[in-house]
């Protein structure tokens, strides 16, 4: 363990984040809320905190194991949740309790879109705009981002990046340096969103809504400045770039990029997941549109269509942007889009859940031992693309739905122990632990109504849902800490 | 420079870990096996690409395209072969290296070239090391002997011994002793410590001292901290493999070589074959053997079998049975530093030789080569200075005018065929060849950046 180094790197992504304060305070004055004083102050106090932790060990150079960057993962997370709830605290509108603002944070980074906040219309531009840029960063990751700008961390940079993507495989970059993949990375994640805020700004929104949700929708965060979320605008046009942006966000950027350098649309039909992915999209919405129809829900066919594939798709990636919202849709629908959620998009996204590939992975892992009670000395590879999976990273992936479900329940029994009632409980640790939004019962706008021990429990899943379970874990056991 | 190396074994992933160090290089390593691409995936910020080397697209996936060079260092020299022969004739990579192993191919020159195997150096790993021991070997005492320059200048490592002329004095007293000689003492490694070397450092005996010399000034300057040693005259060599082999051949026509091979059948081929050696049948650990054979009168014992354990024992035997002077050839760099300058006055590490061999072609352009100095106790650095270095402009510039990292020294300048030693006020030019001598690895990168051409941002 390299404690110094691992300080150092705090230290020095605090500095980093710390500049994101001013962006708001841009907002603030170009809008002329007078609310730039809460950002300036968290601005400064991070600032501090960064240099003071970075200073004194400023001159530490030591390559960054491994479990180096576990640590700096997990400790940098928790330091961004507190960090990045500095100025919510500070702010006077809306008053928030320490409790409150740290959920709100956490929220944000890791792209959850809960909120406990009720009344967004009459809040500052700039408390807005923040909440949606929190869930921007957070998104591809402000670590990834890290290491794309910071060359000093060097080859400590692939641990990192390791311990902050989703997926079960991650040894491919798209370049042999891990901060010019990094960079790639980002710069994809960058044309999309401005892609899809002219998109917004096309489908009526002003400058000010478009950006603020293009921020969310390709992080597949899901917070809106408004109540009333997408449903604000009741426009086809707004739900139809949402949806389509969404799905996007859901597929891997390391696609996206390949698709674009070799310019050519076919690159995602040829990758498996993605694949996956489509169909699983497509034939839920149609299976949801078939039933809203004949429930009688919405009127027309285009209605039903609109509602079902804006809801489908923002469940499964993980987005949580609503228009009229889906639990009280009838039969099983809104149990249904809650198990979506669980699947999530594919890795290498920026959507939460367990991801396809997983879900491929073990499907395909059972299958096999289907065809193996009958054939008992068959050789029966996992095959991806027609390429044989590693066992290894078939036992990963094994241990990571184990691991999942474990978190899963103990968190949900713990919530139910704090008075919250049993829908209630599963759907907002699905909701929380797969970074989503909104759940079912008391949860199903926000999570103001739940005791603060509660939110506690969310919040920890959220961060246990961003970093995909070990990441976090992985710091509770001996093993990590023995020399 | 975009580099693809094929083969993540020992040679390979060492040059993958030097290459990626340096900013400007992106690497991308193929291998077949999957952990060992794993665990270098965790250390070094390079690509991985898992695969049979020869196959277009694991080439093509490797990102053969735009890659400027290509290291072919499979185990299989067939195998590096293709792979060169396919990146040419599908990419057209400018840079083609391969290890080939097998003598039967270095015999037939005409097989490498863009006509016929595109293969733009073929590395001999058995050849290097060969040319190594018989270095040493021609000039006693040494542990170690560098090449710069393309010879005319040579790095020598020397234990001082009693009745050298200079042990026991300043430094300084070195101009009075061999005058007009060009000779310059880059290092001294006294009882594991590294000691700066001034104008008034006092040489002391079993110092490890480092200099550089022109090579004619070298028997000058050994003279100076060894009583004058007689040439080598008698010689045992155990292993009768390809290097023990041609070593033999190399030396059977100057000294007395007696070579040690357990295998009957590999040692009756080899005494078909050459002249003047006596090839012995047994074990080179053998006490019996090496008594009955006057181990305690030899020169030279250098162990090269297979196994680096048994090179060690034996050469730690030979030592105590009264070998003058023995080496062992050693894989691992971890035991190499462990045995060096102990109970084994050399250890030969076929890796690092081939690796420097190999960067000094990698690095064609502004850094030649870096070698690092026994035990880790410096690098020696040789560069290039260009004149159309726009952005670090070296050239024309009075030694004390460059501003060098800390620790970092220039020896001696390389000027045609001409090696000046390098005072404060020696004017470098355009074409010199610098050595450079670093006291810290770290710089290797900074000092290269000094002497980087200017095409290249």
């Amino acid at each position: 363990m390299n404690l110094l180094m691992v300080q150092r790197i705090l230290g020095l992504m605090l500095l980093m984040f710390s500049l994101t304060m001013l962006p708001p305070v841009g907002v603030a004055l170009a809008y002329g809320d007078g609310h730039s004083q809460p950002f300036l102050t968290s601005f400064l106090i991070v600032a501090a905190v960064g240099a003071l932790l970075w200073l004194p060990v400023h001159r530490v150079r030591r390559d960054l194991r491994l479990r180096d960057g576990f640590l700096v993962v997990a400790v940098f997370w928790i330091c961004l949740g507190i960090a990045g709830a500095t100025p919510l605290l500070l702010s006077d509108a809306p008053v928030l309790s320490f409790t409150d603002a740290v959920f709100e944070a956490v929220s944000g980074f890791t792209t959850t879109g809960a909120t406990v906040i009720v009344g967004l219309d009459d809040l500052p531009m700039s408390i807005l705009y923040y909440r949606q840029q929190i869930q921007w960063l957070g998104g591809m990751g402000i670590i990834v981002l890290a290491v794309a700008l910071l060359p000093v961390l060097g080859i400590g940079g692939m641990s990192l990046y390791k311990a902050e993507t989703p997926g079960p495989i991650k040894d491919q970059k798209l370049t042999p340096r891990i901060t010019q993949t990094a960079r790639y990375l980002w710069f994809v994640y960058a044309v999309l969103t401005a892609a899809c805020a002219v998109g917004y700004y096309i489908a009526g929104m002003d400058v000010f809504d478009s950006i603020s949700h293009a921020f969310s929708t390709l992080s597949t965060g899901g917070f809106s400045p408004y109540d009333a979320n997408l449903g604000h605008f009741d426009s086809a046009a707004v739900d139809a770039v949402a949806t389509v942006f969404m799905f996007l966000a859901g597929a891997s950027f390391t696609l996206h990029f390949s698709a674009l350098r070799r310019q050519d649309p076919q690159t995602y039909w040829r990758d498996t997941e993605f694949q996956a992915y489509f169909w699983m999209v497509a034939v839920v919405i149609v299976g949801v549109t078939a039933y809203l129809l004949q429930q009688r829900e919405f009127e027309s066919l285009g209605t039903s269509l609109r509602h079902a594939s804006l809801h489908v798709v923002s469940m499964q990636t993980s987005t949580g942007f609503q228009t009229t919202g889906f639990a009280h849709w009838p039969g099983a629908l809104p149990t249904l889009l809650m198990m979506l959620t669980l699947v999530g998009g594919c890795a290498g996204s920026t959507t939460g859940g367990t991801k396809v590939i997983r879900w491929l992975l073990v499907l395909r892992q059972g299958l096999a031992e289907l065809k193996r009670l009958v054939h008992p000395s068959a050789e029966i590879p996992v095959k991806l693309a027609g390429r044989a999976v590693p066992q290894r990273i078939i036992s990963g992936v094994a241990g990571f739905f184990a691991m999942y479900f474990v978190v899963f329940a103990i968190l949900t029994l713990l919530l139910m122990m704090f008075g919250v009632d049993q829908v209630t409980a599963w759907s907002a640790i699905a909701t929380c632990i797969n970074n989503t939004g909104p759940g079912l019962g008391d949860v199903t706008l926000n999570f103001r109504d739940i005791p603060d021990a509660a939110k506690w429990i969310c919040t920890v899943a959220m961060l246990v849902g961003r970093l995909e379970i070990f990441a976090l874990v992985l710091l509770l056991t001996p093993t990590f800490w023995r020399r | 420079m975009k580099i693809i190396i094929l083969g993540a074994g020992q040679v390979g992933s060492t040059a993958a870990q030097q290459l990626s160090r340096e900013q400007a290089n992106d690497v991308t390593v193929v291998d077949t096996r999957d952990e060992v691409l794993r665990d270098l995936q965790d250390r070094l910020d390079i690509r991985t690409v898992s695969g049979n080397a020869a196959h277009p697209a694991v080439l093509e996936a490797a990102g053969g395209g735009g890659a400027d060079m290509i290291v072919a260092l499979t185990s299989s020299d067939e195998v590096n072969m293709i792979a060169c022969q396919i990146a040419w004739t599908l990419f057209r990579t400018p840079t083609k290296i391969a290890r080939i192993r097998s003598g039967d191919y270095h015999h037939r020159p005409e097989l490498f070239g863009d006509a016929a195997i595109p293969v733009d150096l073929a590395i001999s790993p058995e050849q290097l090391v060969t040319d190594y021991v018989e270095r040493l070997i021609r000039y006693p005492g040494a542990l170690q002997v560098l090449d710069f320059a393309d010879g005319r200048a040579r790095l020598v490592g020397m234990r001082a011994l009693k009745g050298g002329k200079l042990v026991g004095h300043q430094l300084r007293e070195l101009r009075t002793h061999i005058p007009n000689r060009e000779v310059r003492v880059a290092a001294i490694y006294r009882g594991g410590q590294n000691v700066k070397p001034e104008g008034d450092t006092i040489i002391a005996e079993h110092d490890e001292v480092f200099f550089v010399a022109a090579r004619d000034d070298m028997r000058a300057m050994m003279k100076e901290l060894h009583t004058e040693e007689a040439p080598v005259r008698r010689v045992v060599i155990a292993g009768a493999g390809n290097i023990g082999f041609r070593l033999a051949r190399a030396l059977e026509d100057r000294a007395q070589v007696k070579l040690i091979e357990r295998n009957a059948e590999r040692a009756r081929r080899a005494a078909e074959t050459l002249r003047n050696t006596l090839v012995l049948v047994g074990d080179a650990a053998d006490e019996e053997l090496l008594l009955e054979e006057n181990i305690d009168d030899t020169d030279v014992f250098v162990s090269l079998t297979n196994a680096e354990e048994a090179n060690i024992l034996s050469a730690m035997l030979a030592k105590r049975l009264g070998a003058r002077r023995v080496m062992a050839l050693i894989n691992k760099p971890s035991y190499a530093e462990l045995m060096e300058g102990g109970k084994i006055d050399i250890a030969i590490s076929p890796q690092t030789i081939t690796i420097g061999a190999l960067l000094a072609h990698v690095r064609r352009g502004d850094v030649v080569r870096v070698h690092s100095l026994r035990r880790g106790a410096a690098e020696a650095m040789e560069a290039i200075v260009h004149a159309d270095s726009r952005n670090a402009p070296v050239a024309g510039k009075r030694i004390d005018q460059i501003d060098l990292p800390e620790g970092t020294t220039i020896g001696a300048v390389v000027r045609g065929e001409q090696v000046i030693m390098a005072h404060h006020d020696t004017v470098i030019e355009a074409d010199d060849h610098v050595i450079l001598f670093l006291t810290d690895r770290r710089h290797v990168e900074d000092v290269g950046r000094l002497f980087q051409a200017g095409t290249r941002a």
